[in-house]
């Protein structure tokens, strides 16, 4: 008995102190990463870095606002051709998707949530990019969207399964039919969940690299035309990165400073959705 | 004026059998639920009450694998013809369920006027009528009038409970169907309920699922006893508890199964 004991705390013991280190490695990364970033690019956080537009190599000073305009452009577009489409695939997964066609659209999504993006980037390339004869933003938002599909649709699903069945059988008693039930009760009910799974998926998605490689391409002016090639932060943080200049090194810190940021706010603004609707709710 | 005989036959069931794919719980049952009575069912738990009660308003056709044979008639004409589509009967038949089941994202008021509003648009003066009618009925506008725009799930268990009540009264049906309406609730607010359904009876047909034999005998007129699936004996309440004709009544309301 003793012995069986003994070894059950030890393995307890071992198993607490393992998930402990873990999640101290985890959080680490995190603080280390940030602290880094906040080290290397605070100091050429300025003014001009937020207001002017890259100046050619060799020149000092200039700014990355062609990016940061550009990654808004093209995470909004992103966002707003993924956003419908993940919600409504979601929907339609939770409502309707029981039957062959539902199992279907659910492996597709697996798959899809799997696939590295720089193979979203390259068939980007190859069914808009290309017919279109040039890069373009609206291709990278294009790119972008496709990879938020899949996530967003199997977060909306899964948000919507949580919703209490008698919630909806009150519904239908009521004389509501079923797409209103759907969407006014139903969606409404998971409607915090459903705003986290868009916030993250944004998040995800706005520090993409490689499928903007292929499709926005980057710019070194700015520029707001979305048939025309687009900088984001990513890709000027991956040029900047890579080029031969300390000048050009230092301000793909500060980029990569705001890129974190930016990801960070949208990654509270998440949890601060989730937790004022949801606390009441469930 | 007294109304015409027939139309005292509101609802009623000829024949219906109720199954679940191939299965069927509730046989070849015929009920008629004079209006503005109050109906009890009882029997032990897996009789067939709840699905029998979803047959009324044609909600057992939603669950999985779910059909009927036999007829539902309303004023004689059956709830389940081609003709007849099944979210607007919804509508007419109000139905309140074992747990409290209030719209989360909606205050107080918006659950109450919730099916008026699937039901057209009609004005703002109409609906807060129809809110405070609904609300006073279930025995709760006193308690939420100061707190209308209030969320629905501030409210206790037992208020939740009349809320949904309200809410299933609020677009005027003519039917009420309740099952276990009292069952997640305390002794005061089941009193509540119970009180509600003799003030209710005069306007509404209600029909009542119970497991507490003594709300039964309480608040109906009529009481309907069910057993596998059989409606084994229905009649008057008082002779149903007194003078049961069929020993497997007897049985359970002298407690001797179930
Ligand atoms: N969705 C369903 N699918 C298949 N069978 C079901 C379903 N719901 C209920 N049943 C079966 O139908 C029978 C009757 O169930 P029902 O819920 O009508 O009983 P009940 O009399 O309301 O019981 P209780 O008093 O416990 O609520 C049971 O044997 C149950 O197992
Ligand atoms: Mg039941």
């Amino acid at each position: 008995m003793s012995v069986r004991r003994l070894r059950r705390r030890l393995v307890s013991g071992t198993m607490t102190t393992l998930v402990g280190v873990l999640s101290f490695v985890a959080v680490l990364a995190l603080l280390l990463i940030l602290g880094h970033l906040v080290a290397k690019g605070a100091s050429s956080l300025d003014w001009s870095f937020f207001t002017k537009n890259p100046v050619p190599a060799g020149e000092s000073g200039g700014g990355v606002a062609n990016a940061i305009v550009g990654t808004a452009i093209i995470v909004g577009l992103a966002a707003l051709i993924g956003l419908p489409i993940g919600i409504g695939t979601g929907l339609y997964l939770a409502e309707y998707g029981s039957g062959r066609l539902g199992w279907t659209v659910r492996f597709v999504a697996d798959v899809l949530n799997g696939t590295p993006s720089i193979v979203i980037g390259i068939f980007a390339w190859t069914w808009l990019v290309k017919p279109m004869g040039h890069f373009s933003a609206l291709a990278g938002g294009v790119a972008l969207a496709a990879l938020m599909v899949p996530m967003l649709a199997r977060t909306t699903e899964e948000m919507v399964r949580l919703v209490p069945h008698s919630l909806r059988e009150a519904a239908l008693a009521l004389g509501y039919a079923r797409w209103r039930t759907s969407l006014r009760i139903v969606a409404r009910t998971a409607l915090a969940g459903i705003l986290t799974g868009c916030l993250v998926g944004i998040a995800r998605v706005a520090g993409e690299t490689a499928p903007l490689l292929f499709t926005a391409l980057g710019n070194l002016n700015f520029s707001t035309h979305v048939l025309e090639p687009m900088q984001t932060l990513s890709l000027q943080i991956y040029v900047y990165a890579t080029g031969p200049f300390d000048e050009w090194h230092r301000m793909a810190w500060a980029a990569a400073l705001v890129l974190m940021g930016l990801v960070l706010i949208l990654a509270l603004a998440a949890r601060w959705a989730l937790r004022s609707r949801y606390g009441a709710a469930r | 004026m007294a109304p015409p005989a027939d139309a005292r036959l509101q609802l009623e069931t000829a024949r219906l059998t109720a199954l679940y794919g191939r299965r069927a719980v509730v046989k070849d049952v015929s009920i008629l639920f004079p209006t503005h009575t109050v109906t009890a069912l009882i029997g032990p738990s897996g009789c067939g009450k709840t699905t029998f009660l979803r047959c009324l308003n044609r909600m057992h056709e939603l669950s999985e694998g779910g059909w009927i044979t036999g007829k539902v008639l309303l004023h004689g004409e059956d709830i389940y013809d081609p003709g007849v589509d099944a979210v607007q009967l919804r509508r007419r038949i109000g139905m309140v369920f074992q747990r409290p089941t209030p719209f989360p994202t909606m205050s107080i008021y918006d659950n109450v006027a919730a099916g008026l509003r699937v039901n057209g648009s009609r004005p703002r003066a109409q609906i807060d009528a129809a809110v405070e009618g609904a609300l006073r009925r279930a025995a709760l506008w006193d308690e939420v009038k100061d707190r209308l725009r209030h969320s629905a799930l501030d409210l206790s268990g037992g208020q939740q409970q009349r809320l949904c009540v309200a809410r299933a009264l609020a677009p005027e049906p003519e039917v009420l169907l309740l099952d276990e309406p009292t069952a997640s609730l305390d002794p005061t607010g089941t009193q509540r309920i119970e009180e509600l359904l003799h003030e209710l009876k005069t306007r509404y047909t209600i029909v009542i699922v119970t497991h507490n034999l003594q709300q039964a005998a309480r608040v109906s007129d009529y009481t309907g006893f069910f057993y596998l699936g059989d409606l084994v004996e229905l009649g008057r309440t008082e002779e149903l508890f007194t003078k049961p004709t069929k020993h497997q009544t007897e049985a359970y309301i002298t407690g001797r199964f179930g």
